[in-house]
């Protein structure tokens, strides 16, 4: 849809837009596996797993995001992707998350929700760790 | 009279410090009503590419799910009342309470039992001063609802739509205040489940192939995670409104008392002014009367 041949890309949250512009490429990791999105790419609607999206901006820059599921939208070179929670790295208490990582390691087995803890405090550190 | 010039001072007074409590809740709710716009406006983006989602898998695939089935027989109904956690906001509370009601009744004429969930403690505390059963209740977030606050309140709902037998309703309906805007405020009752989906606002034109959606892992996984958090964002949506219409009303309401204190001071000055001129009166009566007397008896005694 976008004039110069890039794609759309929305990511939001409930309560915010987290970032939107014009990209060349979107790769995010649904439950099935990791999805790359180009131009042209056939309409597509998809459940997300907790982890971290990489956004190639048009501008050849980087956009890296973190999201606790969600869905990955697309139809017309328009991306959505839906969380009920993104993070840009900037907001990432880098810290929190080691210690939510130490603390769900020791939990794991216990339960799925300490699974799911685990799995989100890696994303957001390895999204942290391909900003810097 | 000189008592009653002091107690009016002292009204006086008190009046004035009233107003200066009436006036900065004014300014408060008027500076949170910006901030609640914000709110609804920044999730308003999420809302709209998730019902664009929602309408493309209508229009694209042919799956039935259960929340949007409508039972052959309802005979129960859950409605959710949005109140407010704090009064002083005019009829706020009660009006949205009233537009509840009715919607209970005109059910109850239908035939189906009602059960009610409440958010708000305005609401809780209407139907416990009432006696009268309330299901569940979520308080405390009235003027500033958090997301959080709104997919408890929507697994709630699911739980019991979903639910089978005695505990299941078969429909839900959500009575909140719409904010139209800073005078107008109307409470409103909608239904929320079954869904009614809204099929295809982008169809592809008759000439154009329809395209082929690819759902990941298949439609009905896709549908059965994205119905739920539609329904989580309407309630979002309603408690969003619900907090503006609530800031709007008290701001209303407050601007109404300082007004009326305004009123008040001015009458209860003129009141003070009166008595103060009626006692300078009398007493100068009582000194004239005193030295006409005297003259007299002096007249006299000559």
């Amino acid at each position: 849809m976008a004039e110069n041949g890039a794609l759309h890309v929305e990511l939001v949250a409930p309560d915010r837009t987290v970032w939107s512009g014009e990209a060349d490429m979107v790769i995010a990791r649904t439950i099935e596996g990791d999805i790359g999105v180009l131009r042209g790419h056939a309409p597509l609607l998809s459940l997300l797993s907790d982890a971290v999206v990489e956004i190639s901006t048009a501008d050849r820059g980087v956009v890296v995001a973190v999201v606790d599921g969600g869905f990955l939208s697309v139809a017309n070179d328009r991306v959505s992707i839906l969380s009920d929670h993104a993070e840009l790295p900037d907001e990432i208490d880098v810290d929190r998350a080691r210690t939510e990582l130490e603390e769900a390691r020791g939990l794991v087995g216990a339960n799925d929700d300490a699974e799911r803890r685990l799995r989100r405090a890696e994303a957001r550190i390895r999204a942290v760790e391909k900003t810097s | 009279m000189a008592v009653s010039l002091r107690e009016y001072r002292a009204r006086i007074k008190s009046t004035e410090s009233m107003k200066k409590i009436t006036r900065a809740m004014e300014l408060i709710a008027a500076s949170r009503i910006i901030k609640a716009q914000q709110r609804a406006q920044s999730a308003a983006p999420y809302a709209r590419e998730l019902t664009r989602a929602i309408s493309a898998v209508a229009t694209f695939s042919n799956v039935d799910h259960a929340l949007t089935t409508e039972p052959e027989n309802p005979k129960r109904a859950a409605v959710l009342i949005v109140t407010s956690d704090r009064g002083l906001a005019g009829a706020y509370s009660s009006s949205v309470l009233k537009e509840a009601e009715r919607l209970i009744e005109m059910l109850r004429g239908d035939g189906k039992d009602v059960s009610v969930f409440v958010a708000g403690r305005k609401g809780e505390a209407y139907f416990k001063f009432r006696g009268r059963p309330v299901v569940s209740s979520w308080t405390g977030f009235s003027d500033q609802p958090s997301h959080q606050a709104a997919s408890e309140i929507g697994a709630a709902l699911i739980d019991s739509f979903l639910a089978e037998g005695e505990e299941g309703v078969d429909e839900v309906h959500v009575v909140f205040t719409r904010f139209r805007s800073m005078l107008v405020q109307e409470p409103t009752a909608v239904r929320l489940l079954p869904l009614e989906v809204v099929e295809g606002e982008e169809k592809p034109e008759a000439a154009d192939a329809l395209p082929l959606y690819e759902f990941e892992p298949s439609a009905e996984a896709v549908l059965d995670a994205l119905l739920p958090r539609y329904v989580e964002s309407r309630i979002f949506f309603a408690l969003l409104q619900a907090a503006a219409s609530e800031l709007a009303a008290r701001q209303k309401a407050m601007k109404s008392a300082t007004d009326n204190a305004e009123e008040l001071i001015k009458k209860y000055t003129r009141i003070a002014n009166q008595a103060r001129q009626a006692g300078i009166t009398q007493e100068i009566s009582e000194i004239v009367g005193g030295v006409n007397a005297l003259a007299d008896a002096q007249a006299g005694s000559e």
